[in-house]
């Protein structure tokens, strides 16, 4: 620590740290436009001056751009200084000069950095008068919108597009006044973080395209902390809400998750909360009328509850309560999961290992803090975005401390620092079916069919001193297990990633090999398995028995009724099984918020909600269990939490009329006794009833607008506001005014710190954790000093069939997963379907790019245009996974693949 | 008087080749420091010189090697770059001398790589410099052939890569740092110091830029000795300078002359053959556009480093421009800020957005539209856009004549204002 001076007052600071990050830490507000927490000071804008005394006799000082200093022990400095404030406010004036001042009409009004900038530096009167340059604007794609003529040239957009997150198509061009920020040509955006430019741009050039499709200004959403449902990763969002409608997801920083990025899928795949393919309404199928109250729909149900059997299908994207309350309902032996076995088998391996507790599950924290990185099968891509944009920080981040090593110079200078990292990298092996993005920073590239990958996997792991016997590998292959296995183990936080999405078993059981074997008193090894869905693991730790099982019971016992929660069958087993399955059934009765393929097997149907219409908790693929939180009440009192349904059902079946209310950690407390195993999950959050000074937290900001107005059209006395049993939220801006705790916060906003920019204030550190962090309960416990039982069983070598193909997943970032495929963006980015072989297999079959190959799975033959890949390996082919319209494939299973002939 | 860099330049006689290099006494230099000096001792024979660098800041260079590290720990390659990126305005020294006698620079470059021990040479030249760039791809060639460069040359062991860069024509990359981003093929945009080029240059690697008229002084200090050189110059610069004159004069050129043996009379009345018939002096700008304007009163004002700082400006490039009374200084510095506003990088926002103000206030005087609160922003230009305020030193270089020329015509900004017109028009 060292003591500076701050306008002659004492204080104590971190070392390393320059002077701009000290005082914004200390709650000193300093304008800054180009440097940001997480990509560093560059002294470009110079809007962050401040003056340095040489010591404390010297009054004249001289100015310095503090993002550029770095702090010495006993420094001088003056930020209330006339000087450097006359300075700053020059500073904005200049910025101004070419600013459009259309703050009224502009996205950005309201949450704008640039304004909040402005107003703390004073300046306030304009006199410059000639005329301000202007630009043309571009189509960047569905997501993000262009309106350069508001640049204030902080540089920002390309040094997080470019340097943080790799994107190669947007770009710095021209020179001195005329500088533009955007694409050689109008285009969409390549990168799949293209929506955190919306975030990093500090006024209104970059923003989200899909929210100003229903504007709301920032001040007049109703917002509450939220967790993304679109993959595994769990990344922490705010949702916002107005008139019953979602209006767009920002990012909720979190220094163990996510930090300050999302990924595109995560930002923009909101929109299947607004869907016109909701359900709305509950319906009997049977009846003349469908549509059916609470009332009926109750009275129906206690008969057809009484006179089945009812076995529950839990669901891999419901929350972890609704998965219990169905559990609670159907009994656990009663209880299956709703995906395919093959899945369901990997993934009880997974929970199985991490269980064990013999090595640490490893947080996009700890990824972007590894010194080595092996990704063992997993395209984590395309199957959780963010954590190979935390893969990415974690390459570069090791580079940057290898060349400071033994030198003076601050890891807060990005562009000295890129200078001497020149091509760099940190150890990444990147060991997938195919290419991926992430191969241009990798130090190994292996792409091999999963058994061989396996393979791979269990070599390095007989490399590192293990029982693993030794395994028979091509030549080259043996060569890069060596030196993955050497880069490992010169490391000392090395981090393993692995997960589901190839299909194979021995893939899992191969990383955790290798990362018990790293894991030894000198090295912190961690461990990942991304999982397909938000809530993967919650279900897989619930440890119910397989989908095939419920098909059996269904096929034997003739008085079946299954509850489907929010599910689409269709998409996790072979069409023909799902379809036994509901044909077996005497009825079904199906819970979901969207018409699928399994809606419209239901018998009953009853609307959920989504993630912005209710409570819940989801576990992510570390084990994570983090709550999100209701953001509106929806005008359609059906649309209710499936777990509240559910226990109401229960209710109803149980004849109990005491209309008890449960909260969400009344049933996560239900949870834990009906599965120990998720001991501690009731208190992954805060409870309903805490409260501050007796103040619940208000979704709503003080200076929400038309509380009284909106709803004139129906009433013209104010209604009484929502209330919430459920979370220690208020519908409304009242309640408490100060900062919430970290779990609970609905939206970051200072005084003076309208913008996003405004999340310094929540912060310990800048750029470090959020002050009193709680980032949601560890269902893992790390077990130190447990000896590891290694996995021997070694998969044989992947040999090429005549005539056949083994048949793999290609998981896409849009269009892989279902709910966001809904979002019109998102479905615009998906791709048509096809088929991917290598080269040499292409020629095999006589077929070139585009020719179209038929190919018969579960009976349903599919005519696609081919795609040849060089890093394919001979003997797969890949096909799109999840697609809209396209029915579950058989993964990883031989096919036949014939050429259509024109 | 002696002449060592300009010595065998005749203008109108082609450049020596290789041969008539070397039978001149050429690359004899590089054969005494080859076979009889160490790097340690070339280092320390430049520094005894006090060879200051000829590109305007002045700054020793032999100070300026010492940064280097050296030594076995030392990261290589290292790099040697020849700054002859010459687009100061009314600047044309660098000029004469790769187009009079590129081995020169050459041989002066091999030597301040081996007093570097850099591993790769570059020479960063000016776009429109079209015949020097010819030239110096011959010459380069020649001494790859005759083995001056390349591998172990003339069998010392020491090794130089030598390439020829031309630019693409940004004023920015006369600067040291910008010039290293626009050699790696990034934006001309300069980097924050430190880290120094010599600790981290090119590539993230050790760097020392020399200006080309300060390396073409090399051999000529090794042959002869630091004392000789020290003799040369009169007070306290070593050597001799290449001082330049342009404008309404007689006689516009190029001379070597000892450092600070002239005053800028004596380059005006004497060497340029005094002004042009009708038109009296008004202000100089010594060392180029972006030093600050001296007057009539300072014409006895000796061409040194310190002289010209005492009087107020810079001694610069040491190429003067000449104002005369016929031309509107407020034209003079719109002319000036139009260059500079339209070569700013665009990274920082005080010469991003503050020059083209200027230009733009500079342009409403011109044209009879400017006012009183103009002259008021002007001088708060001057002030905001000085040195540390910006990013590099374009802006404040920018800002020297125009601060000057406010406070010696600022009665011609005034009537300006008063006739809504030029009086100069």
């Amino acid at each position: 620590m060292s003591t500076i001076f701050i306008d002659n007052k004492q204080y104590t600071v971190k070392e390393g740290k320059n002077l701009l990050e000290a005082c914004l830490t200390l709650g000193i507000d300093l304008p800054y436009f180009c440097w940001h927490p997480a990509l560093g000071s560059v002294g470009a804008c110079r809007q962050c001056a401040v003056k340095v005394f040489k010591d404390e006799n010297d009054t004249r000082g001289r100015l310095v751009m503090s993002c550029m200093e770095n702090i010495r022990d006993g420094l001088h400095l003056s930020v209330a200084d006339k000087t450097a404030k006359a300075f700053r406010s020059q500073v904005i004036e200049w910025l101004m000069t070419n600013h459009p001042h259309d703050c009224p009409v502009c996205d950005e009004g309201g949450s704008c950095h640039l304004q909040d900038m402005t107003v703390m530096t004073g300046h306030d009167y304009r006199r410059y008068h000639f005329k301000k340059r202007t630009y043309k604007n571009q189509y960047l794609g569905p997501f993000i919108h262009h309106e350069m003529n508001r640049c204030i040239q902080c540089y920002r957009c390309v040094r997080y597009y470019h340097d943080y997150a790799g994107g190669k198509d947007l770009n710095v061009f021209a020179a001195h006044n005329h500088v533009y920020f955007g694409r050689e040509k109008d285009g969409i955006l390549e990168s799949p973080f293209s929506g955190n430019l919306a975030e990093v741009c500090p006024t209104g050039v970059f923003t989200d395209k899909t929210l100003r499709e229903h504007y709301t200004r920032k001040w007049d959403l109703t917002t509450a902390p939220s967790v993304c449902t679109h993959c595994s990763v769990g990344c922490n969002t705010i949702a916002g809400e107005r008139y019953g409608q979602l209006r767009c997801i920002t990012n909720r920083y979190n220094s163990q998750v996510n930090g300050y990025f999302l990924c595109d899928r995560g930002r923009f795949g909101y929109e299947f909360v607004n869907s016109a393919n909701r359900i709305t309404q509950p319906l009997i199928r049977s009846r003349s009328i469908e549509a059916v109250d609470e009332a009926v729909l109750m009275d129906h149900l206690r008969i057809l509850m009484s006179t089945h059997t009812l076995i529950g299908i839990g669901s891999p994207r419901a929350s972890v309560e609704s998965n219990t309350a169905l559990m609670q309902l159907v009994g656990k032996e009663n209880f299956y999961q709703g995906i395919n076995d093959t899945l369901g088998f990997i993934e009880k391996r997974i929970v199985e290992v991490m269980r064990s507790g013999a090595v640490q599950t490893a947080s996009l924290q700890d990824v972007q803090q590894a010194d080595a990185i092996l990704v063992l099968g997993e395209d984590i891509w395309n199957t959780a975005p963010v954590m190979a944009l935390a893969v990415r920080q974690g390459v570069m981040k090791t580079a940057a401390q290898h060349v400071l090593e033994n030198r003076a110079l601050p890891s807060w200078h990005d562009a000295a620092v890129r200078e001497l990292v020149q091509q760099e990298k940190g150890f990444l092996a990147n060991c997938t079916i195919s290419s991926s993005p992430l191969d241009e920073i990798s130090t190994c590239s292996v792409h091999l069919a999963p058994d061989n990958l396996a393979r791979l996997g269990f070599a390095i792991a007989n490399r590192l001193n293990t029982p693993v016997p030794a395994v028979l590998l091509d030549r080259d292959v043996q060569d890069q297990a060596a030196v993955i296995a050497a880069a490992l183990q010169q490391a000392k936080r090395p981090v393993i990633i692995s997960g589901a999405g190839c299909y194979n078993e021995a893939l899992i059981r191969a990383a955790f090999d290798i990362a018990a074997a790293l894991n030894t008193h000198e090295r912190e090894v961690k461990l990942a398995y991304v999982m397909p869905e938000s809530n993967s693991m919650g279900l897989a730790i619930m440890n119910a028995a397989g989908f095939e099982n419920a098909v059996l019971r269904a096929t034997r016992e003739n008085n079946i009724a299954a509850i489907v929660l929010e599910n689409d069958l269709y998409r996790h087993v072979p069409a023909p099984i799902a379809d036994v399955f509901f044909n077996s059934c005497q009825h079904c009765i199906v819970f979901d918020t969207l018409n699928n393929a399994t809606t419209q097997k239901a018998d009953v149907l009853i609307p959920a909600a989504t993630f912005a219409e209710g409570d819940g908790t989801l576990v992510n693929y570390e084990g994570r269990a983090q709550r999100f939180y209701q953001v509106y009440v929806p005008a359609n009192k059906y649309i209710q939490e499936s777990w509240k349904w559910l226990l109401k059902l229960q209710a109803v079946k149980t004849g109990n009329t005491n209309e008890q209310v449960y909260h969400p950690e009344d049933v996560l407390t239900m949870c834990q006794q009906l599965m120990p195993q998720f001991a501690g999950i009731a208190a992954s959050a805060p409870h309903h009833d805490f409260r501050i000074n007796g103040q619940s937290m208000p979704r709503e900001p003080h200076r929400y607008s038309g509380r009284t107005a909106m709803l004139a059209n129906l009433a013209v006395s104010e209604p009484k506001p929502k209330q919430d049993g459920d979370s220690p939220f208020s519908f409304t801006m009242e309640g408490y005014t100060g900062k919430p705790p970290s779990p609970l916060i609905p939206f970051f906003w200072s005084p003076g710190w309208n913008s996003i920019q405004s999340v310094n204030k929540y912060q310990q550190e800048v750029g470090g954790a959020l002050r009193n962090e709680n980032a949601g309960a560890a269902l893992f416990a790390y077990k130190r000093n447990g000896a590891p039982v290694y996995f021997k069983d070694i998969p044989e070598p992947f040999i090429v069939r005549n005539e056949k193909w083994l048949l793999l997943p290609q998981w896409h970032v849009f269009g892989s997963e279902e709910l966001s495929a809904y979002a019109k963006g998102v479905s615009e980015l998906s791709p048509q379907p096809y088929i991917a072989m290598s080269a040499s297999d292409a020629d095999q079959l006589g077929v070139v790019d585009g020719s179209l190959l038929s190919i018969k799975v579960f009976e349903q033959t599919y005519e696609l245009p081919v795609k040849t890949n060089g890093t394919i390996p001979n003997g797969v082919v890949l096909m799109p996974a999840g697609l809209t319209g396209m029915p579950v494939m058989n993964w990883n299973s031989w096919i036949q693949v014939v050429s259509i002939k024109l | 008087m002696e002449h060592p860099l300009t010595q065998y330049i005749h203008p109108g006689c082609p450049a020596f080749d290789l041969h008539e290099y070397e039978m001149t006494g050429g690359y004899s230099a590089l054969q005494k420091v080859l076979t009889s000096m160490s790097y340690q001792e070339v280092q320390k024979l430049v520094q005894d010189s006090g060879l200051k660098g000829r590109g305007g800041a002045g700054f020793n260079t032999g100070m300026k090697w010492s940064f280097v590290p050296m030594g076995n720990d030392a990261p290589h390659p290292k790099y040697l770059i020849a700054n002859a990126d010459e687009m100061e305005p009314g600047t044309f020294k660098d000029r004469m001398l790769l187009e009079g006698n590129p081995h020169q620079l050459i041989e002066g470059m091999i030597l301040a790589a081996y007093a570097i021990q850099a591993d790769i040479s570059y020479i960063f030249l000016r776009w429109a410099y079209k015949k020097a760039a010819q030239l110096l791809r011959k010459s380069i060639h020649e001494a790859y052939a005759a083995g001056y460069l390349g591998k172990n040359i003339r069998g010392s062991g020491f090794s130089l890569e030598m390439h020829l860069h031309t630019g693409v024509g940004r004023y920015m990359c006369g600067e040291e740092t910008a010039l290293l981003n626009a050699l790696e093929g990034k934006r001309a945009t300069p980097r924050s110091k430190p880290p120094f080029p010599q600790i981290s240059g090119l590539y993230g690697k050790p760097t020392i830029v020399n200006n080309v008229e300060t390396l073409c002084n090399l051999p000529h200090i090794v042959n002869n000795g630091a004392e000789w050189f020290r003799g040369l110059g009169s007070g306290d610069d070593g050597g001799t300078k290449l001082y330049g004159v342009s404008g309404k004069v007689n006689n516009p050129g190029c001379w070597e002359l000892p450092i600070g043996s002239v005053t800028v009379r004596e380059l005006v009345e004497e060497y340029a053959g005094g002004m042009k018939n009708g038109y009296q002096l008004k202000g100089i700008l010594p060392g180029g556009a972006s030093t600050d304007f001296l007057t009539t009163e300072h014409l006895d004002v000796k061409m040194d480093f310190a002289s010209v700082q005492a009087a107020g400006s810079r001694l610069g490039t040491g190429t003067m421009v000449v104002m005369d009374d016929a031309t509107c200084p407020v034209g003079f510095v719109h002319n000036l800020q139009h260059f500079f506003a339209q070569e700013s990088c665009g990274w920082c926002t005080p010469c991003r957005e503050g020059l083209p103000w200027v230009e733009k206030m500079l342009l409403s005087l011109e044209h009879g539209t400017g006012t009183n609160e103009d002259m008021e922003l002007l001088q708060m230009h001057t002030q905001w856009l000085g040195p540390g305020n910006t990013f590099c030193a374009l802006a404040p270089g920018a800002m020297e004549p125009l601060q000057s020329a406010l406070k010696y015509f600022r009665e011609d900004f005034e009537r300006h204002i008063t006739m809504h017109k030029c009086p100069y028009d």
